[in-house]
């Protein structure tokens, strides 16, 4: 196998954009991240859609239990919300070129998650249902899992970013923080999901 | 990642394209591989799909299930319906003329994202293998290109689960290529270039792009969670459980009913980019087609219900989704009337893209009509689950789209290789796929209209003479591909050299060598104001392509 092709293709390409269109690639990355978050909230909103439709039409069986504590839940969602916060301060550390303080509030942030992610694991074992016993828990387990599938590629997305900060002058720095604003784009996207599911799941 | 070579002093030679076969079937970021690679990868697919269909045909030539058992039945027609939708036409006219043109367009070197780009190409052939493969190994999937609960949880759950996934695999490269699109199109114009000067095709992407984004994640959580009921036995979608079959339809065709139009609407931009260069006309206009293309994209989200009359629908529903559907005819009914006065008076050359284009008119206003009829609900009832949908999807989809994908390829040929695609054979594929076409869809209306459900492998007697008389335009159908694929690779080795502009197109992949350089132009993109400025003077072009309507 000779891939020698796509190789040279790539390098003249690259020579030829730096010679003459500097001005025309500039980093569209962002407006790409929020095209495809866009795609992701329609996902939920086609869960969330279901789980409306089948709450307004399917009356829950006689005999079955489907009862929401509420303490875990909004300990769960003070969590995220202070990650949020805490994540935009990383930023503004990263671009005061603070790298050391960037990276403890990064830290800070995971850390949230990761407590997010385990507290809603307790919460799963305290229910009172499991996932095969009615069709309101099968929707509670997509919805909750779907969105912590969500938060534990966020928690990676901050490690990596934060793994990646360790040098003041690597890949992450004020002049190149794409990774950093993409995940912190992800992780405010993750959370808003988090306020309007349990506005829905809980309160509703 | 970086790699920092230095500008390399060469001059640009004629052709920039490496000329081995060998890159076209290896990684690549240059859009246009990457655009040829989805047209072949595409027409193999299809070629597989159309074996399917003339098995389907053969199958129905006698009452009985002689041919093939029923249940094989069923797992040819899923793979028909998914293989057509799914691995020929949504990544054809989207991907591979998307990709090809639009940089052109727009005047840029490249797409927004070139890996993101070559990244949803190459989840295409995987997943259409596992899914042919799923037949061999697992017996495939049965319950139709719609996988319905609870058919599909009922029935054998290995090859619905691999045609879960592969689906999956096919939306989530639909949605990479939709936000490429979205970026290109919004973020990659050339400096001065307006959008209203964009040419059609671009708006048609664009649309296009908008439902991708905002449908096709829809069904990928749908797909989940009907998994999740095949696999984890939960009851979503299962009645016996507790489940409601409704929620699926309804989120289903929440994004398959914009799937049509992510199927036809860039046919529709295809054909407006074909039509004016043929008939040495501007493209008769401009502003209403771009806001029709708009409006289709609006209504196209909120019609979805009409393919769910029966299913219980309540009658504001009903109400509704048959205004809403109705609507959606005055934008399509605009581009209809466009495209004929586009053509009205036009020093039109009759070749054949051109009459590929003009089939494609004429059989979307069949399909068209057909469609309005069933938007209504006294007729829809009457009708559901016929053969009369069955020719009224056909009408469409290969009417529609597929015959623009074969006036594209017959247009862009030349760009494609420097070659000239063989008139005389072109107009042959032309007339046996147009008789065919016709001959094996319009009796169809009939048999529906009659009551001949579709989907099933055996019928009553009486309808025997008219499923033959659909059969033998599938024969046709079918041999039309062979003067086709000959074409093809006679015109590759053979052809006569086309030089860079045959058809003397002034949209911008023209004003470039064909087949084009690696950066698409030598060098600044040109700037395109008028890309449909046949027949007028420069000076006074301006009033004709829309920019004062």
């Amino acid at each position: 196998m000779t891939t020698i092709n796509p190789i040279e293709e790539k390098s003249e390409a690259k020579s030829q954009e730096v010679k003459e269109h500097i001005e025309e690639h500039e980093d569209h990355r962002i407006f790409g991240l929020v095209a495809f978050l866009i795609a992701d909230g329609m996902t939920f909103a086609g869960f969330f859609a279901a789980y409306l439709t089948f709450k307004a039409v399917n009356p829950l069986p006689p005999g079955a239990i489907y009862e929401l504590e509420l303490a875990l839940p909004i300990l769960n969602t003070a969590l995220l919300l202070i990650s949020s916060a805490t994540f935009h301060r990383a930023g503004k550390f990263l671009h005061k070129n603070n790298t050391t303080e960037c990276r403890r509030w990064l830290m800070l942030t995971a850390i949230l998650g990761i407590a997010f992610l385990i507290s809603q694991m307790f919460e799963y074992f305290s229910l009172p249902f499991g996932l095969t016993d009615n069709l309101y828990a099968s929707t509670f387990f997509a919805l909750t899992g779907f969105h912590g599938l969500h938060v534990t590629l966020g928690t990676f997305m901050i490690l990596i970013v934060w793994w990646q900060s360790r040098f003041p002058d690597g890949r992450i720095t004020p002049d190149n923080d794409f990774p950093f604003e993409a995940a912190e784009l992800y992780w405010h996207f993750v959370d808003g999901i988090w306020v309007v599911l349990f506005i829905i799941l809980y309160l509703l | 990642m970086t790699i920092a070579i230095p500008p390399a002093s060469k001059k640009p030679s004629g052709s920039l394209q490496p000329k081995s076969w060998f890159k076209y079937f290896s990684f690549s970021l240059d859009h246009k591989v990457i655009g040829i690679q989805y047209l072949i990868c595409g027409f193999v697919f299809y070629l597989i799909g159309g074996a399917l269909a003339s098995a389907i045909r053969i199958e129905l030539a006698s009452p009985i299930s002689d041919f093939m058992p029923r249940d094989i039945y069923n797992q040819v027609l899923t793979l028909h319906g998914t293989i057509m939708i799914f691995l020929w036409i949504v990544p054809v006219v989207n991907g591979a003329f998307g990709n090809y043109l639009i940089p052109f367009y727009v005047g840029a070197r490249d797409m927004a994202y070139p890996r993101l780009n070559a990244v949803a190409f190459w989840m295409i052939p995987p997943s259409g293998l596992m899914l042919i493969s799923s037949y061999f190994i697992t017996g495939a999937a049965q319950s139709g290109w719609t996988a319905y609960p609870p058919l599909s949880i009922t029935t054998p759950a290995a090859g619905q689960i691999i045609w879960i996934l592969s689906v999956l695999l096919l939306g989530g490269s639909s949605i990479f290529g939709g936000i490429n699109f979205i970026a290109t199109i919004i973020k990659l114009r050339r400096p001065g270039l307006k959008l209203m000067q964009l040419p059609m095709y671009c708006w048609a992407m664009l649309g296009t792009s908008i439902l991708v984004v905002l449908s096709t994640p829809v069904l990928a959580g749908t797909l989940i969670l009907l998994s999740f009921d095949i696999v984890a036995h939960t009851g979503f979608f299962n009645p016996t459980l507790g489940g409601n079959v409704i929620v699926y339809q309804h989120l289903f065709w929440f994004y398959s009913h914009p799937a049509v139009y992510i199927m036809v609407l860039p046919a529709f931009g295809l054909v407006s980019e074909i039509l004016p260069v043929h008939c040495r006309k501007p493209l008769f206009g401009y502003v209403t087609m771009v806001y029709s293309i708009m409006a289709i994209v609006v209504l196209g989200l909120v019609v979805w219900a009409h393919h769910m009359f029966t299913s219980g629908t309540p009658p504001w529903m009903r109400l509704f989704f048959t205004i809403a559907t109705a609507f959606i005819a005055v934008p399509t009914g605009i581009k209809f009337f466009n495209w004929v006065a586009t053509l009205w008076g036009g020093k039109i050359s009759l070749n054949s893209a051109i009459l590929f284009s003009c089939g494609f008119i004429i059989n979307f206003v069949l399909g068209g009509i057909t469609g309005v009829a069933l938007a209504q609900v006294p007729f829809d009832i009457h009708v559901h689950d016929t053969y009369f949908v069955v020719a009224h999807f056909h009408y469409i989809v290969y009417g529609g789209s597929v015959f623009v994908i074969f006036s594209s390829i017959y247009h862009w040929y030349p760009k494609f290789t420097g070659k000239l695609m063989n008139e005389t054979i072109g107009r042959l594929h032309f007339i046996l796929t147009f008789i065919g076409f016709n001959l094996c869809f319009a009796p169809q209306h009939w048999l529906g209209l009659n009551g001949m459900p579709r989907r099933v492998a055996e019928y009553d007697p009486q309808f025997e003479l008219i499923n033959q008389i659909s059969s033998l335009g599938a024969l046709l159908m079918a041999l039309s591909t062979i003067p086709f694929l000959l074409n093809v690779i006679y015109s590759a080795f053979k052809g006569r050299p086309s030089g860079d502009n045959p058809w003397r197109g002034l949209t911008p992949e023209w004003l470039t060598s064909s087949p084009p350089p690696i950066e698409n132009w030598k060098g600044e993109a040109p700037l395109v104001s008028e890309p449909y400025g046949y027949g007028v003077e420069i000076s006074e072009g301006s009033i004709l392509s829309g920019e004062s309507k």
